[in-house]
């Protein structure tokens, strides 16, 4: 059930990036996402809120693909593709990129290499030529600059010893390497200062192009005071309850989730 | 989750590339071992008598000693009348041209990619190439005597240069060290003897590799390397068996002598064949390997990349006499499937100012069991004695297992020693983080274990460290998911 009013820019007549149809799914025989309908179109920013628990990560595990999920029904079109059919790797490789929001540490491989080697994946995917290193060490040092890191970050192990606040920045580093068509932003917000934070959004809004899209997936509203997003969906209890443009994220801010279940609830 | 787990045991599941066996005609004992077999033996390789005589002490105190069980590793007894403890392709004695070789030789040596036809030169490196009990080939030889480096079969050395064989053999592993060591030192049939004359820096690396072919034999070869005065070289050791369902013994002793400001680097790739992975056949490698420093400012590094073997035994070690002298072992230990590997270093502080480095990565995977087992002792004339050591452990899958088992004995107050260990996983989460940025989960694992193993690939020269990392992806491989 959704409420109308959303903002939307997108030309209907084209294919959306990512189509969630009557989506259930869970995890080890629990229930947890009980029939989302979703459509980003190209060049849309889209954020879903919702009360811990409600199924926001496990939406965005599903999208990348982690093990362990079941899907009960429904259907996921990726650029007009099943998505669910495609392995994590291949899923990456088309184009779809999931910043984690618990980066995982890396002991002994070198970020850098751990980079380069994911870059030169998605290239050989599409049929474009590697990068050597002197190409890709021009690359990342134009992009790094982007998220205000130490290029020095790129010699140490993925992750292992970085703050939180580097951990979240990075993810976003090998988002604007990659140049992903749709980028899922679990959380990214968590666990950063008011700096950081400035920074990931500056770094997301400058990657946001006509022809890629954003799903951004966040518990608090501060993190779209800074990336506007198209659309605003609350998702409670596995439902998307109510979709409606940025505004709505404010008045979720100054009320909390509570009313908005009731609503959910009552409508039922 | 028992997802992961599956996922984990595809991965893991390797093929043993190096498993055929070459149709050649052998010559070779029947099984059993007395006092009759050592003189025949000795008689086949025309060996002068205090070699004989030798053997046979060896021969009697081995038989007042026990097979040891210390070792974290389980196996049936070893029947040591059913072995055949000599077996040599019936061939000449020796070659004076790569033309006479036996071409069926040639071509299993071309399959292990060790090309022993000096026209197809391998990247510099001279060879010794020995089969069940005997050197093959040896590559390089008139290149290497204009220097006055000897470097040829342990049979040869025996022949051509006596003397230095009686004053080295046994010097740094006596044949009453331990059981192995004494069973090898009665019945050692060849291996590689190498002499680095004082001053002289080898221009090539040398290299052994070692080849078991027939069935029911077991391999006992010896190495000897001398470096005298301010002396370098460096040496490496490749060993490969056929797929049998038996398991075959193979105990070898490895000497080492560095002299004053002398450096030996020893560098191992073991990839004897490991059994299924039921468990079945596989190599028993009951290994004996030790350096001594012997001279002020001499340096003895061991490298080892361990793959192969049903069970491995091995403690390459460093006796440090001379003052200033310095010991390194690093070690890349692998256990896939049934494999066990108990193996580590000693390192024997007795000069003042010795150093030594420790660096072992031990990975884990299917039911394998890996040990790290460690001696460190500062003797009390060892002052301002330095050791290192970390031991790291990785797992792959949660059916196998990592130990360490650190030994360490000060008697000198002046003396520092450090022990570092970690153990770490290979998760489900970090396979799928590399997963979502696109790499394959057979290319994560690489990544990762190569990442854990780079300080010790980083020892091995060049065209060894691509050797091993290729080697280490084999081991590991499997139908990815």
């Amino acid at each position: 059930m959704t409420f109308s009013g959303a903002a939307c820019y997108s030309d209907l007549s084209m294919q959306p990036i990512l189509e969630i149809d009557q989506l259930e799914a869970g995890v080890q025989g629990k229930q947890i996402l009980k029939g989302i309908n979703l459509k980003i179109y190209p060049g849309e920013m889209h954020a879903i809120m919702g009360p811990n628990g409600s199924g926001k990560s496990t939406l965005a595990s599903i999208l990348a693909g982690r093990d362990g999920y079941e899907i009960i029904r429904g259907r996921v079109l990726y650029q007009g593709r099943n998505l669910l059919e495609l392995s994590p790797e291949d899923r990456a490789r088309e184009g779809l990129f999931l910043a984690f929001q618990y980066p995982v540490e890396i002991p002994g491989v070198n970020s850098a290499y751990f980079l380069k080697a994911a870059l030169n994946e998605v290239r050989k995917y599409r049929g474009m030529p590697e990068l050597d290193a002197i190409e890709f060490l021009a690359l990342v040092k134009e992009k790094i600059k982007l998220l205000e890191l130490d290029e020095e970050l790129l010699k140490r192990p993925v992750n292992v010893g970085f703050s939180g606040g580097e951990k979240k920045r990075n993810e976003v580093l090998q988002m604007a390497v990659l140049e992903p068509r749709l980028a899922v932003l679990d959380e990214t917000d968590s666990g950063l200062d008011i700096d950081a934070l400035k920074i990931v959004a500056n770094g997301v809004n400058c990657l946001r192009k006509p022809d890629n899209a954003q799903l951004v997936i966040t518990h608090y509203q501060r993190l779209l005071d800074h990336i506007v997003p198209d659309k605003v969906h609350v998702l409670v209890d596995g439902r998307i309850v109510m979709s409606a443009g940025k505004e709505l994220a404010l008045e979720l801010e100054s009320k909390g989730y509570d009313w908005i279940v009731r609503e959910a609830k009552r409508a039922n | 989750m028992n997802a992961n787990v599956t996922n984990i045991d595809q991965l893991v599941r390797s093929e043993y590339k190096y498993g055929f066996v070459s149709e050649i005609d052998t010559d070779s004992l029947p099984p059993g071992l007395d006092e009759d077999v050592i003189r025949e033996i000795s008689t086949r390789k025309g060996e002068p008598q205090f070699l004989l005589e030798w053997r046979l002490k060896a021969f009697r105190h081995w038989t007042t000693l026990k097979e040891p069980h210390w070792a974290k590793a389980v196996y049936p007894p070893i029947d040591y009348q059913a072995i055949s403890y000599f077996a040599a392709p019936r061939s000449k004695a020796r070659y004076s041209s790569m033309d006479e070789v036996d071409p069926e030789l040639l071509k299993t040596f071309e399959k292990l990619g060790i090309p022993l036809s000096e026209r197809a030169r391998l990247a510099g490196v001279a060879v010794d190439a020995v089969m069940d009990s005997v050197s093959v080939a040896t590559t390089f030889q008139k290149e290497l005597e204009q220097y006055g480096i000897i470097f040829c079969s342990f049979s040869e050395a025996v022949r051509n240069h006596p003397d230095l064989v009686e004053k080295y053999l046994g010097s740094v592993v006596p044949y009453t060290d331990n059981f192995f060591a004494s069973l090898n030192s009665a019945v050692f049939s060849d291996g590689s003897f190498c002499y680095i004359p004082k001053g002289v820096r080898c221009p090539m690396e040398l290299s052994t590799y070692f080849r078991i072919n027939a069935a029911k034999t077991g391999q006992f070869e010896r190495t000897l390397i001398v470096a005298d005065e301010g002396s370098r070289v460096s040496y490496l050791e490749g060993c490969t068996a056929p797929i049998r369902d038996e398991n075959q013994l193979h105990a070898a002793v490895v000497e080492l002598v560095a002299l004053e400001g002398a450096e030996i680097k020893y560098s191992t790739v073991q990839n004897w064949y490991p059994g299924d992975k039921e468990g079945r056949g596989g190599i028993y490698n009951f290994v004996t390997k030790r350096g001594i420093c012997k001279g002020r400012r001499s340096k003895i590094s061991w490298t080892q990349v361990e793959t192969g073997s049903a069970i491995t035994w091995k403690y390459p070690s460093c006796v440090l006499l001379g003052d200033e002298s310095v010991g390194e072992f690093y070690s890349v230990a692998v256990t896939n499937n049934r494999q066990q590997a108990d193996t580590g270093t000693k390192m024997i502080h007795i000069g003042r100012n010795t150093r030594s480095t420790i660096v072992s990565k031990g990975i884990s995977a299917g039911e394998g069991q890996n040990s790290y087992r460690g001696l460190v002792v500062m003797k009390k004339s060892a002052a301002n004695g330095r050791n290192f050591s970390q031991c790291d452990s990785l797992l792959i899958g949660d059916r196998c297992g990592a130990h360490t088992f650190p030994w360490i004995q000060v008697m000198n107050p002046t003396a520092t020693v450090e022990h570092e260990a970690t153990t770490s996983k290979i998760g489900e989460d970090q396979i799928f983080y590399c997963n979502q940025r696109g790499i394959s989960r057979q290319d994560a694992v690489n990544m990762i274990v190569n990442g854990f193993c780079k300080e010790v690939f980083r020892e091995l020269p060049m065209e060894f460290a691509v050797e091993a990392q290729k080697l280490l992806s084999v081991t590991l491989e499997g139908s990815v998911g």
